[in-house]
């Protein structure tokens, strides 16, 4: 049976699912700080389809990539003890001010320096930036073929990979052969949890800029277990065009933004007594809203 | 001056509503531009599709019609728009940001490399001075977005590449018709020259489209119901009120998770934005989300438990207490008073 290489694309983002109270200043600018960094939800969905076809086609990796700042590490470990193989952190201070194209650039092109893969799976969207934008165009910066909004794939035979997408008004079964880019739809199962064992084979894993600013006892340990180290790739280990990354190799240019304040309207304060509702339900066909 | 183009999806022979909508807009657009409206239809069938384009103000139509272009698939229509948006030079191109305009406008937008703003919920015509350089770009289009969950409004411009794309959701522009008997012209584009055999590298094996049953934007009353309802079986309560009423069910996204409703039903970023006359929130705390979807309403009225919920703010009613007792009060009242 054949084994896959699979490359899971992945975002270290700001939760901003729970932007409760505490979340949101006084003056009703986000308080950064309160957000937890997470790991993308929907590319937790995407890891588990990797994971899928690793105990399905035994042989198989999974391996993360995700480009961000140095602590982005910290999804790469989450997830390793999940169940990735490892992973590799794509980190420069050149990405900075990326758009959706610059940032596809230089996944495409670490991929490219990847060079053996089999699938690439990403997650449908990130919860910060919020376009969906990245799974494509990585896809079409590698010339290969993509299929968004998976759910599920059901069955990979003769190179070619059979999935069902989740689409607004329905559904379709779709086969594409590989090599191909998906993305995975929060729709699809839930990735499974971290599992004891691997935390324990996996916690030290460390980039070499975390080993350097810890003060680690067993240094040793990292030459006779490889797998704890994280590569951690800069510019200078993929093949680019500096001015197609970071804002010069983004079109689109975020000319401003304004926090979303909440301002209070006036509003006519009800309770739940007969008379209240009967005199409310009046008013409302009076001025022909209703009736 | 180069044109303004609007990706026509097609949905059984209809061109989508989303697409009607980018249409008005575009005609705004091309109008404060002077320039030209343009459309790109792809797809099987289409003779006489552009009845349905013209009264939009669409001076120039282009048709690709062939049978493999039906089912949508990404990399042959991506083909076609690719190679014509580098023969038409377009200024600005608009797509829906539905499940065809999202897996399409990104793809295309790589291949040209131009920019794409993801769901817009604005798209004015402005200036910017780019004080770094010195540069002042005229008529650039400011693309107004929300992001980081909504609780961020950014403003995109793209004043280098073209064309300035950006995806729209549906129901979030208004359509109007221009004049039902505005008369363009039809390009039909020889589908040959413009895909390859390995377009078709993916096969659709098997599709399952439903017909949307629900129209809650045209919709003048909307009860929406939100996790507070506590169960599908309490729903009922307010396909009842919508029924006396004269209004449409809707939902927030929580109530969607956790299956009270159906999705086509869900009101926010990312379900439906509606504006009727009268929006009635019942168990709904209204995160920035929700409120995206239905903040324009004319009046609105909230049910909370919570006095202190996030909806009272956006609220021109409120009232404290828990919907099983409210909205049955509500619907003897309204039959009460219009007797
Ligand atoms: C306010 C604001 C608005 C913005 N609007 C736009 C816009 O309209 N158009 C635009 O082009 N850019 C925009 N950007 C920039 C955009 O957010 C960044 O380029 C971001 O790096 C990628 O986009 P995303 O978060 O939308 O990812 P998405 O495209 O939503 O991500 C989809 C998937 O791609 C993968 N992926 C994405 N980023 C990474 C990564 N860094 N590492 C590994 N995998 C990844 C993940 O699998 C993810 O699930 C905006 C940024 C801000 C701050
Ligand atoms: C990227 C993104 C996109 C999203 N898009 C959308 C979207 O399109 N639409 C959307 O709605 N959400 C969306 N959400 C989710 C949104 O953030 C909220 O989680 C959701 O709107 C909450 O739904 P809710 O108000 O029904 O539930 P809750 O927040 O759980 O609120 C329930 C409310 O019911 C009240 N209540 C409880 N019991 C009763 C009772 N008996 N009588 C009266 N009141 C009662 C409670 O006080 C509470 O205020 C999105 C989130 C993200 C991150």
């Amino acid at each position: 049976m054949k084994a896959y290489k699979i490359i899971v694309l992945a975002k270290q983002v700001p939760d901003t699912r729970n932007v409760g109270k505490d979340a949101m200043k006084a003056d009703g600018t986000i308080n950064r700080a309160a957000l937890p960094a997470i790991f993308n939800p929907e590319d937790l969905n995407a890891l588990e389809q990797a994971l899928r076809i690793k105990d399905r086609f035994p042989g198989s990796t999974v391996t993360i990539l995700t480009m961000g700042p140095g602590r982005a590490a910290e999804i790469i470990r989450e997830g390793m003890f999940r169940g990735a193989d490892g992973g590799i952190l794509l980190t420069d201070r050149a990405f900075a001010g990326s758009d959706t194209l610059a940032t596809s650039y230089a996944i495409s092109r670490a991929l490219k320096k990847v060079k053996d893969f089999d699938i690439v799976i990403a997650g449908r969207q990130a919860i910060d930036g919020d376009t969906a934008q990245v799974g494509p165009q990585v896809a079409e910066k590698l010339g290969l073929p993509q299929v968004t909004y998976v759910e599920e794939i059901q069955k990979i035979e003769n190179g070619k990979v059979e999935m069902k997408r989740r689409l607004e008004r329905g559904v379709e079964t779709v086969s594409c052969p590989v090599p191909l880019v998906l993305t995975v739809n929060g729709s699809a199962p839930d990735c499974r949890a971290r599992n004891a064992k691997l935390i324990m084979k996996y916690k030290h894993a460390k980039t070499v800029t975390e080993l350097q600013n810890s003060n680690e006892d067993y240094l040793h340990l990292y030459n006779d277990r490889p797998y704890l180290n994280i590569p951690e790739w800069t510019v200078n280990d993929i093949e680019v065009d500096h001015a197609e990354l970071g804002l010069s190799g983004s079109p689109t240019k975020v000319k401003k933004v304004e926090n979303v304040v909440l301002q209070a309207k006036e509003a006519k304060v009800i309770t739940s007594a007969d008379s209240d509702i009967d005199d409310l339900m009046r008013e409302l066909i009076e001025s022909h809203t209703i009736g | 001056m180069n044109s303004v183009f609007v990706y026509c999806e097609i949905e059984d022979g209809q061109v989508a509503e989303v697409s009607q909508e980018l249409m008005t807009k575009g005609r705004s657009l091309a109008n404060e531009l002077k320039c030209k409206l343009e459309a790109i239809v792809i797809g099987h069938q289409l003779e006489g599709v552009e009845e349905q384009i013209f009264p939009y103000g669409v001076d120039t139509v282009h048709v690709a019609d062939d049978k493999r272009l039906f089912p949508y698939s990404t990399l042959p229509h991506t083909s076609i728009i690719v190679k014509l948006f580098e023969e038409q030079k377009p200024q600005i191109a608009l797509m829906g940001a539905s499940s065809i305009g999202r897996d399409l406008g990104p793809r295309v937008s790589s291949a040209l490399h131009s920019g794409l703003t993801a769901d817009c919920t604005s798209l004015v015509i402005g200036d910017h001075l780019d004080k770094k350089q010195d540069k002042n770009y005229e008529n650039l289009l400011y693309q107004i977005r929300p992001a980081f969950g909504g609780n961020i409004i950014a403003t995109i411009i793209n004043p280098d590449c073209r064309p300035q794309m950006a995806t729209v959701r549906e129901g979030v522009m208004k359509k109007q018709v221009l004049d039902p008997k505005y008369k363009g012209k039809v390009v039909k584009l020889d589908v040959a020259k413009y895909v390859s055999d390995a377009d078709f590298a993916v096969e659709i094996i098997e599709r399952h489209m439903e017909k949307s049953k629900v129209n809650m934007k045209g919709a003048p009353i909307v009860v929406a119901g939100g996790y507070g309802m506590g169960s599908k079986e309490n729903f009922q309560l307010l396909y009842d009120l919508a029924e006396v009423l004269g209004g449409e069910v809707g939902a927030s996204r929580a109530a969607v998770d956790a299956g009270y409703v159906e999705h086509e039903r869900q009101i926010g970023q990312t379900g439906v934005t509606v504006r009727p006359k009268l929006y009635i929130a019942c168990g709904i705390s209204g995160q920035i989300q929700h409120r995206a979807g239905m903040e324009e309403s004319a009046q609105i009225i909230a049910i909370n438990t919570d006095p202190e919920a996030p909806i009272n703010a956006v609220a021109d009613y409120v009232i404290t207490g828990d919907v099983a007792e409210i909205i049955p009060k509500m619907i003897k009242y309204y039959k009460k008073n219009t007797k």
